[in-house]
């Protein structure tokens, strides 16, 4: 399978199963669409014979190669594993925001009994505990901490990375932190030990300061923006790579590329903008009759993403990274995330879910962290679940780099986590495609 | 090449790409609701080409 497409007034093409990619020109992407029975009308007939058959000969060329028209040669089973190595680690459920979109239903989730609480450090040590004893002979591991607000149990998050630095030496583990954080409370002291201990920092701050502040309100309401920049800046300044400014778009800012814009402006350089998760009916949810308005957003960053390369004003956009010579292993682009399996959540009381989405929804829980995981029928659905048990995937040229999409997404829009959600899946093959058309063109 | 302009191939399928295990959990890294996985990078990859491979 071959798909062609247009970004920034230049034509590509990308062979799905090699995951070769091409600049080609329009005689030959109509040429390429021809063999993929497309209707092209009589584009040719305004091309010389000779020049048609020089473009064939071309195509004939990676064909040969098995880098145009490749076709799938691999043999791929999911077979579950009990092994563990990742946990997104809800250290507290406290949150001192009031965002209007909150998954997190403002911290307590899908449950109402962990409402405003703090994981304890019994809790959060029997984690540490728990990654390495279900890691098997895997030697890197990821604890990210995440809420609520994590500053707000900050020295329960210290006492449980000065642990696991202590276990990872008694049992040849490398523990690699992760925190999100909404950046209000972020103190020096908090930076300098950030920098020390935290494989990345992830910060939420949505753009522009009136989309932010009308989105990420303190609990009385007040706006947030200046503070949250403020102390943000200073990480940055300290910490320079290794961070991430991670924003949200909703339907009252579907001109996103400008929040995008903004931030990088402000001087951050490592900026991932994701769309809101919300039912159809709440008034910020983005709609399918959104998607045209989105999708020339992307367009529109991916511009200003190359106009500026190479510039002091130059940014990192999270989805336009891509790694068309390497990347991730077959088995990781046909599993996916890791979710229910490799990738699993802790609440705050010990409870373990697939992953942080289902934090709290009791049909899900899996097990706690002290005794370990007791239903593996919730684990072995997850992990029989990848990119091939997915009918929807098969024809798609992204599949290999989104892997399905989010199983969270596709169960609470589509029903099953096998299914499609439809403005998922729009809105990443077109980041793929701009990931692809700048990666291509600064080749 | 004249009409193909650029050409970045690959093997997505190869041996280079054992499924080691070790690389960073792709909902870790900045997203948490819209995963791309295939911009994670292959942590064997980034160790061979700094050549410190002795974790392998």
């Amino acid at each position: 399978m071959v798909h062609t497409f247009s970004c920034l007034y230049k034509d590509f093409a990308i062979d799905v199963e090699s995951g070769s990619c091409f600049e080609i020109d329009s005689l030959t992407k109509a040429l390429i669409e021809q063999k993929n029975s497309l209707d092209i009308g009589d584009f040719l007939a305004s091309y010389a014979k000779a020049q048609i058959d020089e473009a064939k000969l071309e195509i004939d060329e990676f064909i040969k190669r098995g880098s145009l028209f490749s076709e799938s040669n691999f043999n791929f089973e999911s077979t579950p594993i009990d092994q563990v190595k990742a946990l997104c680690v809800n250290i507290s459920h406290k949150c001192n925001l009031a965002c209007s979109y909150c998954f997190a239903g403002g911290g307590d989730y899908h449950s109402k009994e962990t409402t405003s609480k703090n994981m304890s450090l019994a809790t959060a040590k029997a984690c540490i505990d728990f990654l390495i004893k279900n890691s098997g002979n895997r030697y890197n591991l990821e604890i990210d901490f995440f809420g609520g607000e994590p500053l707000l149990n900050y020295q329960t998050i210290k006492d449980a990375v000065a642990y696991g630095r202590e276990q990872e030496k008694l049992y040849n583990k490398n523990f690699k932190f992760t925190v999100t954080t909404n950046a209000l409370n972020l103190t020096e002291e908090m930076i300098d030990y950030f920098n020390k201990e935290m494989h990345n920092v992830v910060i939420s701050i949505d753009g522009r300061e009136n989309i932010h502040n009308k989105a990420r309100p303190d609990l009385k309401g007040g706006v947030t923006f200046s503070k949250v920049v403020k102390n943000a800046l200073v990480l940055k300044k300290k910490r320079q790579t290794s961070y991430y400014i991670r924003g949200t778009f909703t339907a009252n800012n579907l001109d996103f590329s400008k929040d995008v814009i903004a931030l990088a402006d402000l001087g951050f350089d490592q900026i991932s903008l994701e769309p809101v998760v919300l039912p159809d009916n709440h008034p910020l949810a983005i709609k399918e009759e959104h998607l045209p308005i989105l999708l020339n957003q992307y367009e529109i960053l991916a511009a200003e993403y190359q106009k500026r390369k190479g510039t002091d004003k130059a940014f990192n956009f999270f989805h336009f990274n891509i790694d068309l010579k390497g990347g991730p292993c077959l088995k990781k682009r046909l599993s996916g995330c890791g979710v229910g399996g490799e990738y699993l959540c802790v609440s705050v009381d010990g409870s373990i879910y697939p992953c942080h989405r289902f934090d709290g929804m009791k049909e899900y829980r899996m097990g706690d962290i002290e005794s370990g995981i007791k239903n593996k029928e919730i684990s072995y659905y997850f992990q029989k679940s990848n990119l091939l048990t997915k009918p929807h995937c098969n024809n798609c040229f992204a599949k290999y780099f989104c892997s399905g999409g989010c199983n969270a997404n596709n169960l609470e829009f589509g029903g099953n986590i096998n299914a499609a959600h439809k403005i998922s899946c729009e809105l990443m093959k077109k980041r793929i495609e701009c990931a692809i058309a700048l990666k291509v063109i600064c080749s | 090449m004249k009409h193909i302009k650029k050409a970045i191939e690959t093997v997505i399928n190869n041996d280079r790409h054992s499924g080691c295990g070790e690389c960073q959990t792709s909902c870790q890294s900045a997203c948490k609701t819209s995963c791309t996985v295939g911009n994670q990078e292959c942590l064997k990859e980034i160790r061979i080409n700094n050549k410190e491979i002795k974790q392998d």
